[in-house]
């Protein structure tokens, strides 16, 4: 191989860590090893993955120079100190832009950072850059990325989904061991499951948003992004906890959530009462999706699980309910993008004097995207007065309707599971034209949040008719996050030994596409 | 503008024809250490652009947190104007663009309110007017704008425009009442009572520094008229930021004379914002604004809910300050100040530096007299509230002594408070320094009183006639010439003596 440093970019964070403890690499090594691979296959927006809008090379090798300082003075700062972490754009990085990847922010560098990109800093953990994304994370496909899509190393022609396809995409190419990605519909989850790695979306309240700019506050939440169930637990614990900055955030102890899935990949899920729910599954599911979706029902029983149906009555609602409370919070968030005070201004052409309205609407009109204009009128139309009860009155109720689906269903069982895309990774610019279809991507993530429960989404294989991942969903109660961890880990060694690896080692090396 | 908004119906025609609906809208400044949803210093001033975080700029992926204090300042307003306390209520985003608002909608409540349906009782020429208190809300304040150049100083025809957000954030209440009705012609007496009586109320609840001057505490005015026996409300016109007690008064008065030239003229009263000018006492047109103003209202998802227990709102209630028109029906009994004296008292916001002069030894009537006519003119001539001025109770208290005591006169003490102006010290020390004690050694006044009667033989014949009142002539000769330091009293005994 032409790497010289191939282990240290293919080693879990997990086995990171720990050779970093023994002594048998650096922080600068592993740091180096990632920006190198991010040199030879991130490429630009015209070739290569292009999943980093930010490289920060001086920043994180700084941070990695310290964080060997401290580890040779046998003080380091947490188990992950010195292990390198790619970062969402649409979490606030003082120092790095932050242009969610968006016009209207290019350039915009935040005065502080996001609670969560504070814990990685104070843990030690070098940041490499800010990933990809769709603009303010509203898309699947991370095409409607101001600075043109991420492409997915399974195979460069196709979305690495979205928004998240950035942060997913890093971590399947090895750009990065660990990345933060955000979930408001499935923008972690998704793209984990048509790139072939692990993405958790943590119960809403579980990890502070204080400084994740939000698109849809009720519904947005940070998560890890990796390769292995493990290493999303070391990565799920070190952001979560109470924030007082975030007055949504709970103020409780995270769950044991390493301990769980260092539990759960024992294989032993006896007791276990896993339900399929019904209305996640079937029309619309592509058959490779739904093939191994079951062969991955099979390794839960014969780990021990009791698998049943459950019917979720509501959830054929969800993807309408969403599309009316996220926009209408979406409109009324990105309303203080207006020129005045940060990020792109652009005066009206042709007006001598323009008045700030002018301004106003002359930078919105250039500085949004069409996906992001779409839902500002969505959400607007919706709020007015007059609609207002029959758009977002009534989507409250759904959502509440939802809940108690959940509740009734985790009277029941305690997990909950689907496919987490209904298809593996479609081409580029096949559906950026087809709104509706495009949406229908996030189907079996929306309803964890309208109803604030955590999710995973782990692979499940590849789908026998393209060679492409799919991936399954588990669902847990509020709080109960690390069920995730054990079943998830559980099911990842039962697939591991199936495949007699990871996944991820079929994925192509994508040496030279960098050009 | 139509001509008619200009012409003005005398005050009685217009009562004769037309009945007033009031209603008032007041913003009252917190006075917390910090603001709404951020921890910034909510001191009023500073460097702009200072006092400010990412949080009340508005930047985003920032977030708010409700301030606690500012709560409990709510529900103890709430509490003090018989409101009932929400047990559970949220704060929702009322959205709509202007660049002092950092993101573009302003964070307050909509259809849950914190205190609702309460109701403050208003004095007015010893009759009293029930004011119901529609709803008191939490809202957070915007930055300011300064527009530059251009006539006027508002947005149209400024050369360019500075925003300060230090003032974004500030936590406001804002205490909406029903449609004041049947007040007649006492609407602007009402109006003002009402503003004045709040502001006391505030004070007394030590909730905000409550200065009309500061912008602490903000009243709108809606007013409208309905033809005299109509029960249909007419089209209203709402009077921005007012800032005195007075123009309270003065700008309902002038929109009932505006709105009843409109309608005799046969016009419709355009419903709009007004703009109050101090300098004119007129109002001019603002912005059009009708109930169709579509500010998109939905609970704010940032935050959570506001749920006071009921065990926390009996322990504020426990905390409320004596009503203040028990409170002064109490003082003027104990005072035994009549009616006009205590009106008067109340109209000077002096009671509490009586009350508290009162405490120090001096007798009601000695308070009553320096605070209402020497510190109130002073006051008045510095352009500062009478509280600003410098001069303590204690020190008011301690000048009376000094009177009592037969130290000094009246008029020396005034020379006692220029002292105290001038930070000369303590009044004793002021006595001694400028030697303002009043002259009663009977030789020096001796002298004195027979040389006023040398000056003025004709003046001292006409009292050896009897004519006893004639002595004022004298004794003031002689208090010129001991200028001022004199015991009037005993000058007049010596007069009298020698001319008898």
């Amino acid at each position: 191989m032409s790497d010289p440093t191939p282990d240290l970019t293919r080693t879990t964070a997990a086995d990171l860590a720990a050779a970093l403890a023994a002594g048998e690499t650096t922080s600068v090594a592993l740091t180096q090893a990632h920006l190198d691979r991010i040199a030879a296959v991130d490429g630009s927006v015209d070739a290569g993955v292009h999943a980093f809008l930010h490289v920060d090379t001086e920043g994180a090798l700084a941070a990695a120079v310290a964080s060997d300082e401290r580890r040779a003075a046998g003080a380091p700062l947490h188990a992950l100190d010195g292990v390198p972490v790619a970062v969402k754009d649409v979490l606030a990085t003082t120092g790095l832009p932050t242009t969610c990847g968006s016009k209207i922010l290019e350039g915009w560098i935040p005065p502080y950072d996001a609670t969560v990109v504070r814990r990685l800093k104070d843990a030690g953990l070098p940041i490499l850059g800010k990933t990809n994304m769709d603009e303010f994370a509203m898309g699947s496909s991370t095409e409607h990325s101001a600075y043109g899509p991420t492409r997915n190393p399974w195979d460069l022609e196709r979305i690495p989904g979205g928004s998240g396809g950035g942060s997913a995409a890093a971590v399947a190419a090895f750009e990065a061991p660990l990345a933060l990605g955000t979930d408001t519909g499935g923008s972690i989850r998704q793209p984990g499951a048509v790139t072939g790695t692990v993405g958790v979306k943590p119960t809403y309240g579980g990890v502070s948003r204080y400084g994740l700019v939000a698109m849809a506050n009720s519904l947005d939440q940070v998560g890890p992004v990796t390769r292995t169930v493990l290493d999303a637990a070391l990565l799920h614990e070190l952001i979560g906890g109470h924030d007082p900055l975030d007055s949504t955030s709970v103020d409780q102890p995270v769950p044991g959530l390493v301990e769980a899935a260092r539990q759960g990949a024992t294989g032993d899920l006896s007791g276990l009462r896993v339900g399929v729910i019904t209305e996640l599954q079937g029309e619309g599911y592509q058959a490779g999706v739904l093939a191994r979706f079951h062969e991955s029902l099979e390794l839960l029983t014969a780990a021990g699980a009791e698998v049943v149906e459950v019917s979720c009555p509501s959830f054929v609602h969800a993807l309408a309910t969403y599309y009316l409370v996220m926009p209408c919070e979406a409109s009324s968030n990105l309303a203080k993008f207006d020129a005045m005070r940060y990020g792109l201004r652009v005066l009206p052409e042709g007006v001598d004097a323009p008045s700030a309205e002018q301004v106003m609407r002359a930078t919105r009109d250039a500085g949004f995207g069409d996906e992001v204009k779409r839902r500002i009128i969505l959400g607007t139309y919706a709020l007015s007065s007059g609609y207002y009860d029959a758009y977002y009155g009534t989507a409250q109720r759904v959502r509440t309707l939802i809940s108690r689906d959940f509740e009734a269903a985790f009277g029941r069982v305690d997990v909950l599971v689907s496919p987490t895309a209904p298809t593996t990774a479609f081409k580029l610019g096949e559906k950026l034209d087809d709104p509706l279809a495009m949406y229908l991507n996030d189907l079996a993530t929306i309803p964890a949040n309208l109803a604030g429960v955590p999710g995973i989404s782990l692979p499940s294989g590849l789908a026998d008719e393209d060679g492409l991942p799919a991936g399954f969903q588990v669902l847990a109660p509020a709080m109960a996050d690390d069920r995730l961890y054990r079943v998830g880990a559980a099911l990842e060694a039962a697939l591991h030994d199936r495949w007699g690896g990871p996944l991820l080692d079929k994925v192509p090396a994508l040496e030279g596409v960098a050009r | 503008m139509s001509a008619t908004s200009e012409t003005l119906v005398p005050f009685e025609d217009v009562l004769a024809a037309y009945d007033p609906a009031l209603g008032l809208e007041v913003h009252v400044e917190l006075n917390t250490a910090t603001k709404m949803f951020c921890g910034c210093p909510a001191a009023f001033g500073g460097e702009p652009n200072t006092h400010v975080c990412p949080t009340c700029l508005g930047l985003p992926g920032a977030m708010p947190v409700v301030n606690g204090k500012a709560v409990e300042s709510a529900i103890r307003i709430g509490l003090a104007l018989n409101c009932d306390i929400a047990e559970w209520c949220r704060f929702a985003r009322k959205n709509y663009f202007y660049p002092d608002m950092p993101k573009n909608f302003q964070t307050s409540q909509y259809d849950e309110p914190i205190a609702f349906d309460g109701y403050m009782d208003v004095e007015v020429d010893g009759e009293t007017f029930r004011v119901e208190i529609e709803r008191a809300h939490m809202e957070e304040d915007t930055g300011k704008s300064t527009h530059v150049g251009g006539a006027t100083g508002r947005i149209h025809g400024a050369d360019y425009s500075l925003v300060d957000y230090n003032r974004a954030g500030i936590p406001l209440i804002e205490i909406v009442t029903r449609p004041i009705l049947g007040a007649g012609e006492k609407a602007p007496a009402v109006a003002r009572a009402y503003v004045q009586q709040l502001r006391d109320l505030i004070v007394a609840l030590g909730v905000s520094e409550a200065r009309m001057d500061q912008g602490n505490l903000r009243a709108d005015v809606n007013l409208s008229l309905s033809p005299k026996g109509s029960d249909v409300l007419g089209t209203r016109t709402e009077t921005k930021n007012v800032n005195s007690f007075r123009s309270v008064e003065r700008a309902v008065r002038f929109e009932m004379q505006r709105h009843a030239a409109i309608l005799d003229a046969g016009e419709a009263i355009f419903q709009e914002t007004r703009h109050w000018h101090e300098d004119t006492g007129i109002t001019t047109s603002g912005r059009p604004k009708s109930d169709a103003d579509d500010y998109r209202y939905f609970p704010e998802p940032d935050l959570v809910p506001v749920a006071p227990s009921r065990e926390w709102v009996e322990e504020l209630r426990g905390t409320l300050p004596e009503n203040p028109v028990e409170r002064r029906a109490r003082l003027q009994e104990a005072w035994g100040f009549t009616d006009l004296e205590m009106r008067d008292v109340v109209a000077a916001g002096v009671v509490e530096a009586i009350e508290e002069t009162v405490a120090e030894g001096a007798a009601p009537q000695a308070a009553r007299k320096w605070w209402l006519s020497e510190l109130s003119r002073r006051a008045n001539d510095a352009g500062v509230e009478i509280t600003e001025l410098g001069v303590t109770p204690a020190q008011v208290a301690a000048v009376q002594k000094l009177v009592d005591d037969k130290v000094v006169n009246d008029k020396l003490a005034r020379q006692v408070f220029d002292g105290l102006l001038a930070g000369e010290g303590t009044p004793a020390e002021i006595v001694e320094k400028r030697g303002l004690a009043v002259v009663s050694d009977d030789g020096a006044l001796s002298t004195a009183v027979d040389n006023a009667i040398a000056a003025n033989p004709d003046v001292a014949d006409k009292i050896r006639d009897g004519k006893v009142a004639a002595a004022g002539a004298l004794i003031g000769a002689v208090m010129k010439e001991m200028r001022g330091q004199a015991d009037a009293a005993r000058v007049r005994e010596l007069i009298l003596e020698k001319l008898s």
